[in-house]
């Protein structure tokens, strides 16, 4: 059968991951999908190889533009793991906060997003507004709204000030209502439940199969979650529930993308309380041979690193591996059978960072002739969800 | 599934392929196997203990290449990682695609990085090199 072919990216202006989807499509429904990565290849792992313990937290911090703090944890946590060392109590709650307000604002930046595609814009514009104040506490703690270079191996490097607690508290706390407003956006739209619900569905097989992390594993009933499953930070010293949903699809995503919002601040608020005073660095000066692996929770799911020492000033090899390496995979589940509609929103919903929509063409499989770009695939899903609203 | 009992089966499903056996920590378990075996165990890991794949390093050790295929087993929190040692020149193993299909990425991420060859691997292309390339020459190999 003559297939046409749609290819959506490589490059994006809000991406910091490029990929490639080449969608085969016969009409209106997916029959298969290619999916190409590697467009934005630094080798980071090899250039790790040539920087110093200290130096290596900077230079994955840049892997990633939204979740810059997730490689520095979890790499900071293979070092502890190698050591077989504690880092000091109170510098275990300045990291915990840091990854949660990274959580807090990359989850709201999803949510704006998702809300575009379906042609929500005012879900999109609230969302980037209620992630300012997330990113104004972040420059307040440390300086920087984004790549906060807050961890070093051993602690942290900057101390938080209790001073600032009041506000933070209260910046937060303000929060919670906007966060009851996306709820409702989502939970109680017929519109928005008739766009996403049963869409893109990953069973619990799916999961395993994929081996996908996540909000993206957590959406189909899976409760992992490497907080709870391998205690890091402060983490176990707190309340808080991992969030699941039944659904597999495009929505239960985004509802667990949503209750883990309050989950997240939660946690913030509780690790202010009950942070401790004292130390914050153990002041690590020798690497012994070995090897060690960290993990942490980002805003998509686990990020791993491996760390093999052989006791000299660099690591001799250093693995990271991002959760969307294993979550852009599963598309090819998720996508088929669909329409190209919903392609937009299904491609979306791992929130592999959004490199694909905007150059996205249609293209004649055979003369190779643009029929669509970007803005009309994103176009026809807006027009979908209008569809439905005027149907009601 | 518990700790113990996941490390006894993979000693007695091994036998003598077992190499080396180190329980690290709490959470963290390697074991070095001969490449022979390791299919065996990971069916065992993937199919029987439901343990999920988390990725596998690939680690130049100048005289071969190591392969480390990390297993998270979430109940418990613990990652058994399976290494796996090449001696060069001779850099093949078999693929593990037709048991987990998350492996087909980062084997072509080991295929083009280290040159190990994945025997009966569907796609072995190039995953994030371009195409043109030029052929043997591996980024993270250390040889002279």
């Amino acid at each position: 059968m003559a297939h046409k072919i749609i290819p959506i990216g490589p490059y994006h202006p809000l991406q910091e991951e490029p990929e490639f989807f080449r969608l085969h499509v016969d009409g209106e429904t997916v029959v298969d999908i290619d999916i190409e990565i590697g467009y934005n290849l630094r080798l980071i792992e090899k250039i790790a190889e040539s920087k110093s313990y200290d130096q290596v937290t900077f230079l994955i911090e840049r892997i990633c533009g939204i979740c810059s703090t997730s490689h520095p944890f979890a790499y900071t946590n293979a070092i502890d793991d190698l050591l077989g060392v504690t880092v000091p109590e109170r510098a275990l709650y300045i990291r915990t906060i840091i990854g949660e307000l990274e959580r807090i604002h990359s989850h709201l930046l999803w949510l704006g997003l998702a809300g575009h595609f379906l042609g929500y814009n005012t879900v999109w514009m609230w969302a980037w507004r209620y992630r300012e104040p997330v990113l104004d506490i972040c420059e307040r703690i440390t300086g920087n709204r984004n790549h906060y270079a807050m961890f070093k191996p051993g602690g942290v490097r900057r101390d938080m000030h209790e001073e600032d607690f009041p506000w933070i508290k209260k910046t937060l706390k303000d929060l919670i209502p906007k966060f009851d407003m996306f709820k409702g956006a989502v939970m109680d739209d017929p519109v928005i439940h008739a766009r996403t619900k049963g869409i893109g569905v990953l069973t619990k097989q799916d999961v395993h199969d994929y081996s996908v992390v996540g909000p993206t594993a957590r959406a189909s009933g899976v409760d992992i979650d490497v907080r709870k499953d391998d205690p890091y930070g402060a983490y176990d010293r707190v309340e808080w529930k991992v969030i699941t949903h039944n659904g597999g699809g495009v929505f239960a995503k985004a509802v667990v993308r949503i209750l883990e919002l309050y989950e997240s601040t939660n946690i913030i608020l509780q690790c202010l309380d009950k942070m401790p005073k004292g130390e914050i660095d153990l002041n690590i000066k020798d690497m012994p041979i070995g090897e060690g692996i960290g993990r942490h929770e980002a805003p998509r799911g686990e990020v791993f690193h491996y760390i093999m020492s052989d006791g000299g000033n660099s690591p001799a090899r250093h693995k990271v591996r991002a959760p969307s390496f294993m979550n852009i995979a599963s598309n090819k589940k998720a996508v088929i059978g669909h329409t190209i509609s919903d392609a937009t929103i299904i491609l979306a919903a791992v929130d592999p960072c959004y490199c694909c929509t905007e150059r996205t063409a249609v293209v004649d499989y055979k003369t190779g002739k643009k029929i669509m770009d970007g803005q009309d695939l994103v176009r026809l899903s807006q027009e979908k969800t209008e569809k439905m609203r005027r149907g009601r | 599934m518990k700790r113990t009992e996941i490390i006894e089966n993979i000693k007695v499903r091994s036998g003598k392929d077992l190499i080396e056996l180190k329980d690290k920590s709490v959470r963290r378990v390697y074991v070095t196997i001969n490449k022979e075996i390791l299919p065996k165990i990971v069916r065992y890991l993937f199919n029987d203990v439901k343990a999920r794949f988390s990725i596998a390093t690939g680690v130049d050790t100048r005289s071969g290449v190591e392969i480390l295929y990390h297993f998270s087993v979430d109940e418990i929190g613990l990652i058994v990682s399976l290494r796996v040692v090449l001696e060069k020149p001779n850099l093949e193993i078999d693929s593990l695609t037709a048991i987990m299909k998350c492996a087909e990425w980062i084997e072509r991420e080991i295929h083009e990085l280290l040159g190990v060859n994945f025997k009966g691997h569907p796609n072995m292309k190039h995953l994030l090199l371009k195409d043109d390339w030029p052929k043997g020459n591996y980024p993270l190999r250390r040889d002279k």
